[in-house]
C-alpha cells in the first residue's frame, strides 16, 4: 500500500537489458502466478453473487450461477432495477450510510482527541487512564447488548440511527485511541514544541498539525471502522426495529428456501460494493513517510 | 529586543538531579551568548527554559522587564531554531515560515511582505513552493532561520543549528547566522558543544559544566585567561596540553621543572602572573598550547631553557602547519576536569585514569617548513609568555597573588 516511490523514481529498469528482464521475470514468476490464483480463488464467490444478482429467479432456479457462461443471453439489470423500488430496501440503505458514517466520524474524532492528549498533554493518571482504555479492548460488546438496551430504553434513543452509532462509537473508540495515542507519539516533538513557540495553543496544534499528520493513520482506521459498522448485523438487530440498515433488511428478507435470492443476492452485492468504494477511496492516504523532511 | 536574565535559576529533576544549578547570567539586549559545554552539562536544558519548554525549579528568570517564570511559551515572544530545524512535513516553505505569522493573526499582506522579505534574506525564494522533503540539508537549515526571523522576536533561541550539517556548509551557515544576527541585532542565546563555533560566533561565550558556568567571557578572554582547568581544555583546538610539573627557584625567576627537563619562567611570565611565586616548590599544572610549541629548528634563536626534548611519535600535515605529535618524560595532568574532557571527546583510557602517566603526549602545531620525522628525537621551542599554570588542587588558574581567575568554580 506504500506509495511513495512517485518521489525517487528508481533508476534501475532503464539500463537493463532484454536478458536481465527476463531472467527477473522467470525467478518472480512463479510467485505471481500463485498469488494471481490465490486471488481469483478468493474472487470466485463474490463473482457468483454477482453474476446471480444478475439473473432472474427463474433462471437461477434452473441451474447455478455458471450457466451463464454457455449462455450469456440471461443476464438481465431488471433485479437491480426492482431493487430500488423496494421502499425497504431504499430506504435502509440511506439508513446504513447515515449510520456507517456516524459511527465512523464520531469515535475518530473523538479517539483523535483522546490520542493527542494521552500522547502529549500532561495530566495527572494519564498513564493508568490509558492503560484502562486499553483494558476496556477485550471487552466483548455481546456482553453490553442487555444493559446498553435498556439504558437506551430510559434515554428513549431505542430505535434510532444516533443510538446504534453512538454504541458503535463506544466500542470503536478503545482501538482508535489506542491506535491513534500510538501514532502521534511518532510525531517528533520537536514539531509540537516548535509550533507553541510560534504561538499556536494546543487545540491549533491539533487541527493544524496532528490531524495533516494523522492521515495515514486516521484512514487505516476509517476504513476499518466503516468497514465494520456497515457490515454490522447484531448491533442493529438489537438496537433498531423500524430502524434497519442494509443487513437487517436483508436478513428479513431471507426465507427458508430462499426464494427471494434475487433480491437478496441484489441487495447483498449493493451492500459490498459500497465499502469497497470506500476502501479505494482512502488507501491512497496510506502514504508512508508523510513525515520526511520535517527533521533532519 | 530585550535582556535575557537568569537569577539563580536551577533546574532540577524529579530523582533530585540537578541539570542546571543555580545559574547567573546576563544577556545583553542584541548581544549574542553562546553556552557551550560538554553534552549533558545542561546548556540545553538551560536554553529550554528560556523557551519555556522546561520548568524552572529554582530563581528568576527575566525576559527584558518580564518574569517569565510562569509564562507559555508562546506569549514570551521568542524564536527557537531546533537542532531537528523542525519543520512542518506537510506544508510549504511558504507556510513553515508564515506559521507563526497566522498564529498572531498578523493581516494578510503583512505576512506576505515578512515572509518574502525572510526568504530573501535567506536565498530561498525559488523554493517556497516546495515541502520540506524536497529540500537540501542547508535549505532546511534556511527554512528553520527563516521561520525565526520573521517573527520579530525578542530573542532568538538556537539549538545546534549547525550539528546536522556537513563540515563545509556548517561553516559557512555560522558565518551567515553571525551576520545576519549582526544586521538584525537581536537578543541571541545560541547552544553549541562545538568550540569553534563558540568562538567565532559569540560575542560573550558561557562555558558550562556539569549545570554550573565556569567562565562567561569574550571568545579572546577564554582563550587568553581560562579560569580554571575546564575552560582552559575545552577551549581552543587541539585541545591544550596539560602535564605535571614543579615550579622551582632558579638565578631571580623560577622554573618548571616536567619530568627531567625545565623550563625558565623569565620577568615576563611572572610579571603577568605574579601569583605563581606563592607555589614555588609546589606541583602545578602546566598548560601548553599547541600553537605556542614550534619546531626548534625553525626558531634557532630560542634559548635553551625554552626548549623541550620529545621523539615524534605521528606527524599530520595539514598544509598550512603540522601537527607534531611528541613524547617526552613528564606526567600528564590527571585531574576530574581533564578526565571528564577525554570523556566527552570519547578518550576512555584517559577518562578512566588508564593512560600511561609517565610519557605523556604532548601535540605542538608546526610550521609548515618544519622537516619533523616520525621515530626522531626533536627540539621544541616553548613561547613562555603564553604558558598556563592551573592550581592542581582547585583546578583553578595562577595569575593573581589571590591565584583566582575571575568568576569561580
Amino acid at each position: 500500500m506504500a506509495t511513495t516511490t512517485a518521489d525517487v523514481p528508481a533508476p534501475r529498469e532503464r539500463d537493463e537489458t532484454v536478458g536481465a528482464r527476463i531472467v527477473r521475470f522467470l525467478s518472480k514468476g512463479p510467485v505471481y502466478a500463485l498469488l494471481i490464483f490465490i486471488g481469483l480463488l478468493w474472487l470466485v464467490p463474490t463473482l457468483g453473487l454477482f453474476i446471480t444478482s444478475l439473473l432472474s429467479p427463474s433462471d437461477f432456479n434452473e441451474g447455478g450461477w455458471w450457466q451463464v457462461f454457455s449462455e450469456p443471453g440471461k443476464l438481465t439489470t431488471e433485479n437491480y432495477a426492482r431493487l430500488f423500488d423496494t421502499e425497504a430496501i431504499t430506504s435502509s440503505l440511506v439508513t446504513t450510510v447515515w449510520i456507517a458514517v456516524l459511527g465512523t466520524i464520531l469515535p475518530l474524532f473523538i479517539a483523535a482527541l483522546a490520542g493527542y492528549a494521552f500522547a502529549w498533554l500532561e495530566f495527572p493518571g494519564r498513564d493508568w487512564l490509558f492503560i484502562l482504555v486499553i483494558a476496556l479492548l477485550v471487552v466483548p460488546l455481546q456482553m453490553a447488548l442487555i444493559p446498553i438496551f435498556s439504558l437506551y430504553n430510559t434515554l428513549g434513543i431505542f430505535d434510532t440511527v444516533i443510538g446504534i452509532a453512538l454504541f458503535h462509537t463506544a466500542f470503536g473508540l478503545p482501538f482508535a485511541i489506542f491506535l491513534l495515542r500510538n501514532f502521534f507519539i511518532g510525531i517528533p516533538k520537536d514539531i509540537l514544541e516548535s509550533a507553541r513557540i510560534d504561538g499556536a495553543s494546543e487545540l491549533r496544534i491539533f487541527f493544524r498539525l496532528i490531524l495533516p499528520l494523522g492521515i495515514p493513520a486516521l484512514a487505516s482506521l476509517a476504513i476499518f471502522q466503516f468497514l465494520w459498522t456497515w457490515n454490522d448485523l447484531l448491533v442493529a438487530l438489537t438496537f433498531g426495529r423500524s430502524t434497519q440498515p442494509i443487513t437487517v433488511a436483508i436478513y428479513s428478507q431471507l426465507r427458508q428456501f430462499g426464494q427471494n435470492i434475487d433480491l437478496i443476492a441484489t441487495a447483498s452485492f449493493i451492500s459490498l460494493i459500497v465499502p469497497l468504494v470506500v476502501f479505494f477511496a482512502f488507501q491512497r492516504y496510506f502514504v508512508q513517510g508523510l513525515l520526511a523532511g520535517s527533521v533532519k | 529586543m530585550a535582556e535575557v536574565a537568569f537569577e539563580g535559576v536551577s533546574k532540577i529533576y524529579a530523582d533530585g538531579t540537578r541539570a542546571v544549578n543555580e545559574m547567573t547570567l546576563g544577556i545583553e539586549d542584541g548581544e549574542f551568548m553562546v553556552l557551550v559545554g560538554p553534552s549533558g552539562c545542561g546548556k540545553t536544558t538551560a536554553l529550554r527554559m528560556v523557551a519555556g519548554l522546561e520548568d524552572i525549579s529554582e530563581g528568576t528568570l527575566r525576559i527584558g522587564e518580564r518574569v517569565v517564570n510562569h509564562v507559555a511559551p508562546r506569549d514570551r515572544d521568542i524564536a527557537m531554531v531546533f537542532q531537528s530545524y523542525a519543520l512542518y512535513p506537510h506544508l510549504s516553505v511558504y507556510d513553515n515560515i508564515a506559521f507563526g505569522l497566522k498564529m498572531q493573526k498578523l493581516p494578510k499582506d503583512e505576512i506576505e511582505r515578512r515572509v518574502q522579505e525572510a526568504a530573501d534574506v535567506l536565498g530561498l525564494e525559488s523554493f517556497l513552493d516546495r515541502k520540506p522533503r524536497a529540500l537540501s540539508g542547508g535549505q532546511r537549515q534556511r527554512v528553520a532561520m527563516g521561520r525565526a526571523i520573521v517573527r520579530e522576536p525578542q530573542a532568538f533561541l538556537m539549538d545546534e543549528p549547525l550539528s546536522n550539517l556537513d563540515a563545509k556548509l556548517r561553516v559557512q551557515m555560522r558565518a551567515e547566522i553571525a551576520r545576519l544576527q549582526n544586521d538584525l541585532g537581536v537578543t541571541t542565546v545560541y547552544v553549541t558543544h562545538d568550540q569553534t563555533e563558540a568562538m567565532t560566533m559569540g560575542d560573550r561565550v558561557a562555558v558550562m559544566r556539569k549545570g554550573e558556568i565556569q567562565q562567561v567571557d569574550a571568545p579572546q578572554e577564554l582563550y587568553d585567561r581560562p579560569v580554571n582547568l575546564f575552560v582552559a581544555g575545552f577551549i581552543g583546538s587541539p585541545a591544550m596540553n596539560m602535564i605535571e610539573a614543579t615550579l622551582e627557584r632558579a638565578n631571580g625567576g623560577l622554573a618548571a621543572v616536567a619530568g627531567s627537563q625545565r623550563i625558565g619562567l623569565g620577568e615576563d611570565t611572572l610579571a603577568v602572573r605574579p601569583g605563581l611565586r606563592a607555589f614555588e616548590g609546589k606541583t602545578v599544572v602546566l598548560g601548553i598550547r599547541p600553537e605556542d610549541l614550534e619546531d626548534a629548528a625553525l626558531e634557532t634563536d630560542t634559548p635553551a631553557d625554552r626548549r623541550l626534548r620529545g621523539k615524534i611519535v605521528l606527524r599530520e600535515a595539514l598544509g598550512a602547519e603540522i601537527m607534531a605529535h611528541f613524547t617526552m618524560d613528564a606526567r600528564l595532568a590527571m585531574t576530574e576536569d581533564v578526565k571528564e574532557l577525554a570523556r566527552d571527546v570519547g578518550d576512555e583510557r584517559v577518562a578512566e585514569g588508564e593512560a600511561a602517566q609517565d610519557d605523556a603526549t604532548l601535540v605542538g602545531r608546526f610550521g609548515a617548513r618544519s622537516r619533523v620525522r616520525e621515530g626522531e628525537e626533536t627540539e621544541v621551542a616553548v613561547d613562555t609568555r603564553a604558558l598556563h599554570f592551573f592550581d592542581p588542587e582547585t583546578g583553578l588558574g595562577i595569575y593573581d597573588e589571590q591565584t583566582q581567575g575571575k568568576g569561580a568554580a
